[in-house]
């Protein structure tokens, strides 16, 4: 079963201090690549800023917009994404949970057509 | 010819008890919510046509997932998907016969699973108690919707969109290891204790008490602890359900009007009931693994065994509560702790420690109209009269209304 684990955070909260923020992404190279060398993450990536964002509308008559920013203003940012293989949601979830730094976590079956 | 009265009562019994069984291991063996809801139908209508006359079969189980088998074959013949399940089925039959299976997770019964997956977190709660009720408590979905008051298309929608999520998010039909029990196990009690107290004090509409829900939510906590004996949280949450049940003949006056646990009635109290239920909360205590539903029936039990309000032992009950306190740190214990304390030190000292809560329980109907009665004994009735009437506006129960009405016009 597919999940695309799509990680949210605060851009704010990330550490100032150099010492801890290189411990922090140290514990999350070892994370992902644990899950990936065991086959449970079958790609992801982390994602520049969200100042970098540009978003594209599509009206219903298929006249396009663009505006810089990313889609959704919220405090929660969409800062990186996994697509999981996993046996069931549980197993999704406790991957989810195990991510380590402070983050929201979306889990969505991923739709796939034979 | 059987009598007829006793065969449809038996008949209810065994229905509901067999009914969750047999959608359970359907749904285990199919892998599909819908197929052996239909599957269950169809059978609960063969024995509805066939018991009344011929009696109820000595394993009503296996006659059960018999007819179901008989109509899967009609039904399921056309599904190449399902073909290659159907013998299992018949397997299936022989096994049904068997007691519930308890011990460890592969041993366990199929509605422990199905139940785990009903109260799963990645549901929402309304979804979690329509799924529950439907699925293992039975219930038709007209059931449902009349007792929680909504339109029945309104739950018929809430399953179908649950199932879904279901199926289409792979949410797994099994119980949770070790690791994962204390808190999934948490979540399964919170629903059906939900269930419970929406029957027992209805939270809106005209009808103060739904007590055939209440009913439903103690059979459901009843299987869990059949399913669960070594649980000693699921054997206080049925000690909870078990005595608020046998109290509640002295709950409401012939007016309607609730009646608060000073002035009831205490020969109206089911013994019986309440030494039963206190034997469930023993057996859970002797596992030495407190927990808050056990220190709640703790609570409950200590007012059942006193002869009279008067006689309460407010310092046990003030203790019970500051060890629930450190449990469950909520505003609204606080309150209830607050409110033994009054009966211990007097309404002064309880008035001390409800005030602090206000922030928190502005929107409480209980925080106002248990202040009121605070205000009410230190003499203070201007203001009293206007925690009352706060109460008033902040509450829909008919029952609660009517004793907050009669305060304000004494």
């Amino acid at each position: 079963m597919k999940y695309m684990m799509i990680i949210a955070g605060s851009e704010a909260e990330a550490p100032v201090d150099e010492e801890r923020s290189t411990a922090a992404f140290q514990r999350i190279v070892e994370w992902w690549n644990g899950h990936e060398e065991a086959g449970r993450i079958i790609e992801g990536h982390q994602l520049e800023p969200s100042s970098t964002a540009t978003t594209v509308r599509i009206g219903t008559t298929g006249s396009t917009t663009v505006t810089d920013g990313p889609f959704a203003e919220g405090k929660e940012i969409v800062g990186g994404y996994a697509v999981l293989d996993v046996a069931d949601l549980d197993a999704a979830l406790s991957l989810a949970a195990s991510w380590p730094a402070p983050s929201t976590i979306e889990i969505r079956p991923i739709v796939e057509r034979a | 010819m059987p009598d007829r009265g006793s065969v449809d009562e038996r008949l209810d019994t065994v229905l509901r008890e067999e009914r969750g069984r047999l959608t359970a291991a359907l749904v285990r063996i199919l892998g599909d919510w819908d197929v052996a809801e239909e599957l269950v139908q169809d059978a609960a209508v063969s024995a509805l046509e066939h018991w009344p006359s011929d009696g109820v079969p000595t394993n009503p189980g296996a006659w059960l997932m018999t007819a179901a088998r008989r109509k899967a074959v009609d039904r399921l013949r056309r599904f190449a998907r399902y073909r290659e399940r159907m013998h299992l089925l018949t397997a299936e039959a022989s096994e049904m016969d068997k007691p519930i299976a308890t011990g460890g997770p592969m041993g366990a019964d199929d509605r422990l699973r199905l139940l785990f997956t009903c109260c799963h977190p990645a549901l929402n709660r309304e979804a979690q108690v329509a799924l529950t009720l439907r699925t293992i408590g039975a219930l038709e979905t007209a059931a449902v919707a009349r007792a929680f008051l909504v339109p029945e298309a309104t739950i018929a929608q809430r399953l179908v969109r649950a199932k879904r999520k279901i199926r289409d998010a792979a949410i797994p039909y099994r119980v949770p290891d070790a690791s994962e029990l204390p808190a999934r196990l948490g979540e399964v009690l919170r629903v059906l204790y939900l269930i419970f107290n929406e029957g027992y004090l209805a939270s809106s509409g005209q009808v103060a008490e739904r007590r055939d829900l209440a009913r439903d939510a103690e059979w459901l906590v009843s299987l869990l602890a059949r399913l669960m004996p070594d649980e000693p949280e699921v054997l206080g949450l049925l000690a909870l359900t078990r005595l608020h049940l046998a109290r509640s003949d002295a709950r409401f006056a012939a007016n309607g009007s609730l009646v608060l646990l000073p002035d009831q009635d205490r020969s109206l109290w089911d013994r019986a009931g309440i030494s039963a239920a206190m034997e469930v909360l023993a057996r859970a205590e002797r596992m030495n693994r407190p927990g808050s539903y056990q220190l709640q029936a703790a609570i409950i039990a200590a007012h059942a065994i006193s002869p009279s309000w008067g006689a309460t032992n407010w310092s046990a009950i003030v203790e019970l509560y500051d060890a629930l306190v450190r449990l469950e740190p909520t505003p609204v214990v606080a309150l209830n702790r607050a409110l033994a304390l009054a009966e211990l030190d007097g309404p002064a000292a309880g008035l001390a420690a409800v005030e602090p809560l206000a922030g928190r329980l502005s929107e409480y109907h209980l925080y106002h109209a248990a202040r009121a009665e605070l205000l009410r004994r230190l003499g203070r009735s201007d203001d009293s009269r206007a925690a009352n009437e706060r109460a008033l506006a902040l509450t829909d129960n008919p029952a609660e209304r009517r004793l907050l009405e009669e305060r304000l016009q004494a």
